[in-house]
């Protein structure tokens, strides 16, 4: 990655400016099947040279909603507008958007070659001109040396390539992957998410991916929309999706996530107090709408709660347990704590060293806890 | 596989095959036959074959037999993809049970049943009865069958794939003629064949159908056979079973061919 796209990376913000104009937008967009509503009154607006992820469980609707982008199904009601001209009519064979799709849909009787100049000659592009453009989608992908081997002769990374530079080779104002990674192992998924964004900077051209790997979404994009019976829940960048969820499905469905009920107790000079149903007091930050005496909730990730066998000094957040389940991971150890309400605390320490004194282990009494900033509160 | 085959397997295999196959060769032996006695043997000859090539009604209705099975079966085989399609593309539409009930009933339908109907419409509608009327009967009931084996082939196609097409811009009608229509044409192929032997074979709805100087090869057979089996009959039996069985080895072997390649491209792939 060279310095120029870097430092256009690090300022690269439209979803912020209310003057950028939309490159892609959904208008109030709804679609029925029969009595189900797979997509109901969304709008979204995504910028040119986005990466853009859609993320949510399957079933929520994240794939008709970039089925109808590409014009593979029609909206029931609302608009799909590209560079402002509405798409809502427009067969798929004359939008400016590919897709790469989840079975590669590779066709089996063409050589890559050929796979790959399928779009051109539609196009009526001229033989020499399909010829150089298939050599450098070749090169783009590093397949060079498969050009004339047939899908079936091919291992799944190989076509995996294949049909990315396929879906590249028109030059689109907009790709869309559907769950492109999802046959690879997750080694090899893991090298393609860092290649997919290098090739998107230097291409330049607005990808918009749908997965429901929120590792995968959180690698590659720069906003990520969570969605959920047919409606988006939260759109944001990864960090701030993941560390300032707006609500308990967002926050349960990136990562994990601890939750405790209480009730809403004030806030003084930015810190927000919490009472358990025990009579604790809990302490966070954040803005909440929430009036006293609202049920609320405290959240707090398994990898911000500390956890020792003696009593930490600060008294913010404090809760005291047995460690029930311990899960060495290797890179981390993740904990499940039974406080002594019989709720169970996940909290997760990162191994930073090779051998540790006396461990942590089954049975022992612990205390975990957290500053306040290290936690969050959610009102929904 | 280590296991002997036990007394009970040859016996019963070699059971089955006689009961099969003694039949049929028996008629290609005494095609051979030097004797105008059909069932007694004396001494190798091919005269019957002669005979049968200068028969002049044998010769016409088997050519008779042949443009009956060719125009029906191409027509049998459009259609059929036509109705396989549809069945395959429109999952949900009003009437589909119906349609797709219908597409399949001619397959039980007795032949009796399907001969007769036809001939009666053909009364009703005051169309003389020919070689026209044969073709039209044929197509009747092989398109189902054609329909049948293209069906399961769309069955298994990954339906994205036409979408790919239509998404790098083809029009349908290209994305079905260079995607589509490519991959399944081992089953079109399969289906006209199909449809092709069925036509070549048929002698009832024939019987039904036909007309005067539209007389096909197995009506001729089955109106000879009545008034005793010549050897000359058993020559051009043995023609039949010969073309029949060269065609069904052709199909596999090139299909088995495919499959070998096909194979070993996969191991080549899984290699590296």
């Amino acid at each position: 990655m060279n310095k120029q796209v870097a430092s256009f990376r690090r300022s690269f913000q439209p979803w912020d400016d209310i003057d950028a104009t939309p490159f892609i937008e959904f208008r109030n967009v709804t679609k029925r099947y029969g009595a189900v509503t797979a997509v109901n009154d969304l709008s979204l607006k995504i910028f040119e040279r986005e990466f853009f992820a859609l993320l949510g469980p399957s079933g929520c609707g994240k794939t008709t909603l970039m089925r109808m982008l590409a014009g593979f199904e029609e909206v029931s009601a609302g608009s799909v507008l590209l560079a402002g001209n509405d798409l809502v009519g427009v067969p798929p064979y004359r939008r400016p958007v590919n897709m790469m799709f989840q079975s590669y849909a590779l066709f089996p009787h063409m050589s890559v070659e050929k796979n790959i100049a399928f779009g051109l000659k539609q196009e009526g592009m001229a033989k020499a001109d399909i010829a150089a453009r298939v050599s450098k989608m070749l090169e783009l992908v590093k397949m060079e040396a498969f050009a004339k081997r047939k899908p079936d002769q091919l291992s799944g990374g190989q076509r995996q390539r294949v049909a990315l530079a396929r879906s590249l080779a028109k030059q689109p104002k907009v790709l869309l992957l559907d769950e492109p990674l999802g046959a690879l192992d997750r080694k090899l998924r893991e090298e393609t998410q860092f290649e997919l964004v290098d090739l998107q900077e230097n291409l330049g051209i607005t990808f918009m991916i749908v997965t429901h790997d929120q590792q995968e979404a959180m690698t590659v994009a720069d906003r990520i929309a969570v969605m959920d019976h047919g409606r988006i829940v939260q759109t944001a960048p990864p960090t701030e999706i993941y560390e300032r969820p707006q609500s308990r499905y967002v926050a349960d469905f990136l990562g994990d996530i601890n939750l405790v009920e209480a009730t809403f107790a004030g806030t003084t000079k930015g810190t927000v107090s919490l009472e358990t149903s025990q009579g604790g007091t809990l302490k966070t930050v954040g803005d909440v709408s929430a009036t006293k005496g609202d049920v609320v909730w405290f959240a707090v990730r398994p990898e911000k709660l500390e956890i020792s066998r003696t009593k930490p000094a600060s008294g913010d957040n404090l809760f005291f347990g047995e460690v029930w389940d311990i899960a060495y991971l290797g890179d981390q150890t993740a904990y499940r704590v039974k406080l002594d309400n019989g709720i169970f605390v996940k909290a997760s320490v990162l191994n930073t060293r090779v051998d540790v004194d006396n461990p942590i282990t089954w049975e022992d009494r612990v205390w975990l806890s957290c500053a306040p900033d290290a936690a969050m509160v959610l009102s929904a | 596989m280590n296991r002997a085959w036990s007394p009970f397997n040859v016996t019963s295999v070699v059971a089955g095959f006689a009961f099969l196959y003694i039949p049929i060769l028996l008629l290609i032996i005494y095609s051979f036959n030097e004797s105008k006695l059909v069932t007694v043997w004396a001494g190798f000859s091919v005269k019957w074959y002669a005979a049968a090539f200068a028969n002049e009604a044998l010769v016409s209705a088997a050519w008779v037999t042949l443009r009956v099975a060719l125009v029906s079966a191409t027509a049998a085989t459009i259609l059929g993809t036509l109705a396989a399609l549809a069945l395959a593309k429109f999952t949900r539409f009003r009437g589909r049970f119906l349609f797709s009930g219908m597409v399949y009933a001619p397959l039980v339908m007795p032949e009796v049943i399907t001969g007769l109907s036809l001939l009666l419409l053909f009364v009703a509608m005051n169309v003389d009865r020919g070689i026209e009327t044969v073709i039209m009967a044929h197509i009747t009931f092989s398109m189902c069958f054609v329909a049948v084996v293209v069906q399961s082939r769309l069955a298994g196609l990954d339906r994205s794939l036409e979408e790919a097409a239509l998404d790098l811009g083809a029009t349908p009608i290209r994305a079905f003629f260079s995607v589509t229509l490519p991959i399944i044409a081992p089953a079109v192929l399969a289906g006209w064949m199909l449809a092709f032997t069925l036509s070549l074979d048929d002698l009832v709805i024939a019987q039904f159908n036909s007309g005067p100087g539209a007389t096909t090869l197995p009506m001729k057979i089955f109106s000879q056979v009545r008034l005793g089996v010549t050897p000359e009959i058993n020559a051009v039996c043995t023609i039949l079973v010969g073309l029949v069985a060269s065609g069904v080895i052709i199909a596999s072997v090139t299909m088995k061919r495919r499959d070998v390649r096909r194979m070993r491209a996969e191991q080549l792939a899984a290699r590296g």
